[in-house]
């Protein structure tokens, strides 16, 4: 990690009032706010612009400091000068995705219809409707196509979208460690999460913002339980096994005697100050309703007919949310479609998590990737 | 048999990759099933201009190739050939992979399914090296090119040139062009040397068509 992350260059703008966002769901947002931060600087073709998209619970800091938790960006092992996404190259965009809570329009701001936090009167927002947000903002900064569109688990399905619904907007996808369909499994986990936030009676059926208690609770308790699927057995074992947290013996009670039970309570205090409950239902949600193979009438090939996209698929050994095996679908119907892709699965024992932490592999394969892509828009010689 | 190769061996290029680049007609699309580490697709983009693709099992040589700039998938020529779509390549090619796989025909017929042609290579078990290493010393041949003891070799389905040739038949396959190369590179054809081919030559080429 840099010690000195770039500054945070956190921009906020207003979208689609001329051209209002129709969702999926049947509702019209007449505006939305759009926050994104930006890293590098845009060529004069505007020809060297990458999206990264973030995961269910990222947010567009993705290289500069988090401004509530005063954290490095998420992802600054691959963003920076001469990094994989070398902001010397590249001009970076990260957006926080729709029904988000880090200035993006989500359910923790106010309806202009009710002059309150529109609570669980947002409307259920889809990946698509995510998607179709970013578009707003790709011609809101005047760029025709993006060089790359990258992203890993939920980032990776918004890349799929991206490049499913927009062929002529995407020069390259990169969707990393995700699906085409959420699994019945972590349609599962997902909804474990709610019902945690959901049964924690600070949450008051969505409307707690007003009031001094947060479902802050609930909310811990849906992190730590999603926390494990990002991680894998191997990973746990590897860095906690069965040690015992600041203590010699068990308590014979019901404190944290485990330290994996205290780095898991660790990660669900910490998620609480830094993400709103109800983005929380309503992103989960996106991603279960995400299923690209019913929208293209039950053949993933069919959504990626005919493109000129190149893709990069990465998938992870001990990734058990997002396994290979799901992503060797997308692969095979990018295949079928007689698309231009690369796939490679790493091998490491980090799970799901891998695509976020320190993982040769992974960047070695999208660097190279990457220098081939710009080779072939031009970019370099 | 078309015109004799015009070919003039090179030192750092496996002598089988250049007389397939020489098979390969500039700019055409190119499978290369069992890629490894993609020196093949590079010698083909660099010396024919092709846009080339590769399917390769191990994770190291489809590392290698990402790494590189080259679009390869990770996969296994007995299941994964299915996923490509008919004549979407003008060449599928196979080089030295045809003896590893489970089901050596059924790959051959994916071949001709993918590619307008199919493109292999493989060692000549008949080689007189591998006889008389057989027949003399009564252990499984081990040569230059077949450098693996038998308990660690990938090769699982060794065939001779005769039984290559009996396949494409029993197949009704069209043979467009075959080249035979001695240990020392030079090069032979079928026609001439007959069945002293299947006895001189080390390794084969093989450019195969569908019958109309």
């Amino acid at each position: 990690m840099s010690i000195n992350p770039p500054q945070s260059d956190n921009q906020t703008v207003i979208l689609g009032k001329e051209t209002p966002l129709e969702l999926d769901c049947g509702v019209t947002l007449e505006a939305i706010n759009m926050a994104y931060c930006t890293y590098g600087t845009l060529n004069a073709d505007k020809s060297n612009a990458i999206l990264i998209c973030h995961a269910l619970t990222g947010d567009q800091f993705a290289a500069s400091r988090q401004p509530v938790t005063g954290k490095n960006g998420w992802w600054e092992i691959m963003i920076g000068p001469g990094k994989v996404l070398n902001t010397d190259k590249y001009f970076i965009v990260c957006s926080n995705v729709l029904g988000g809570c880090m200035g993006t329009t989500g359910p923790s701001d106010i309806d202009p219809n009710t002059g309150k936090p529109y609570g669980l009167n947002f409307p259920i927002i889809t990946i698509a409707d995510m998607v179709r947000a970013q578009a707003l903002l790709q011609n809101y900064l005047g760029i025709e196509s993006w060089f790359s569109v990258i992203g890993g688990s939920m980032g990776g399905m918004q890349t799929l979208q991206w490049a499913s619904a927009y062929p002529d907007r995407v020069f390259s996808a990169i969707p990393i460690a995700c699906a085409a369909r959420h699994s019945a499994q972590n349609i599962a986990f997902h909804e474990v999460g709610r019902q945690a936030v959901m049964a924690d009676p600070n949450w008051q059926s969505g409307e707690y913002y007003a009031s001094d208690k947060k479902p802050t609770s609930g909310l811990a308790v849906a992190r730590m339980a999603a926390h494990v699927t990002y991680l894998s057995e191997a990973a746990l074992h590897r860095k906690f096994g069965r040690n015992l947290q600041d203590r010699e013996n068990l308590t014979y009670g019901f404190d944290a005697d485990f330290q994996v039970e205290s780095y898991l309570r660790y990660q669900g205090i910490n998620f609480v100050d830094r993400f709103d409950a109800n983005s929380y239902l309503y992103i989960t949600r996106a991603m279960d309703y995400f299923d690209l193979v019913e929208d293209n009438g039950g053949a993933l090939a069919n959504a990626f007919e005919g493109t000129k996209t190149r893709f990069c698929s990465v998938s992870f050994t001990s990734d058990w949310l997002f396994p290979t095996s799901e992503n060797r679908d997308i692969v095979h119907a990018l295949i079928a479609a007689a698309a231009n892709v690369s796939f490679v699965e790493v091998e490491t024992d980090k799970g799901h998590d891998a695509f976020l932490l320190d993982t040769p592999e992974m960047f070695k394969t999208i660097d190279g990737f990457l220098q081939s892509s710009a080779k072939s828009r031009g970019l370099i010689s | 048999m078309n015109d004799p190769i015009k070919y003039v061996p090179k030192r750092d290029i496996r002598v089988d990759w250049q007389l397939i680049a020489e098979m390969v007609e500039p700019g055409s699309r190119v499978l290369d099933v069992g890629c490894d580490d993609g020196q093949l697709l590079a010698h083909l983009a660099e010396t024919k201009e092709v846009e080339g693709r590769g399917l390769e099992l191990s994770q190291q040589g489809v590392n290698i190739c990402v790494a590189n700039g080259l679009s390869v998938v990770q996969g296994n020529a007995d299941t994964d050939l299915v996923y490509y779509p008919d004549d979407s390549f003008d060449y599928a090619i196979l080089s030295k992979t045809l003896q590893t796989t489970h089901q050596p025909h059924v790959v051959l017929e994916q071949l001709l399914r993918i590619g307008r042609r199919a493109i292999v290579s493989f060692p000549n078990f008949a080689y007189w090296r591998c006889r008389a290493y057989l027949a003399i010393k009564g252990r499984m041949p081990m040569t230059n090119s077949l450098d693996i003891p038998w308990y660690e070799t990938p090769n699982i389905h060794f065939c001779t040139l005769k039984d290559f040739t009996a396949l494409c038949e029993k197949m009704d396959v069209k043979i467009e062009q075959s080249v035979i190369v001695k240990a020392s590179g030079d090069v032979m054809t079928r026609s001439t040397y007959g069945s002293f081919a299947n006895f001189f030559g080390a390794d084969c080429i093989f450019m195969l068509s569908k019958k109309d």
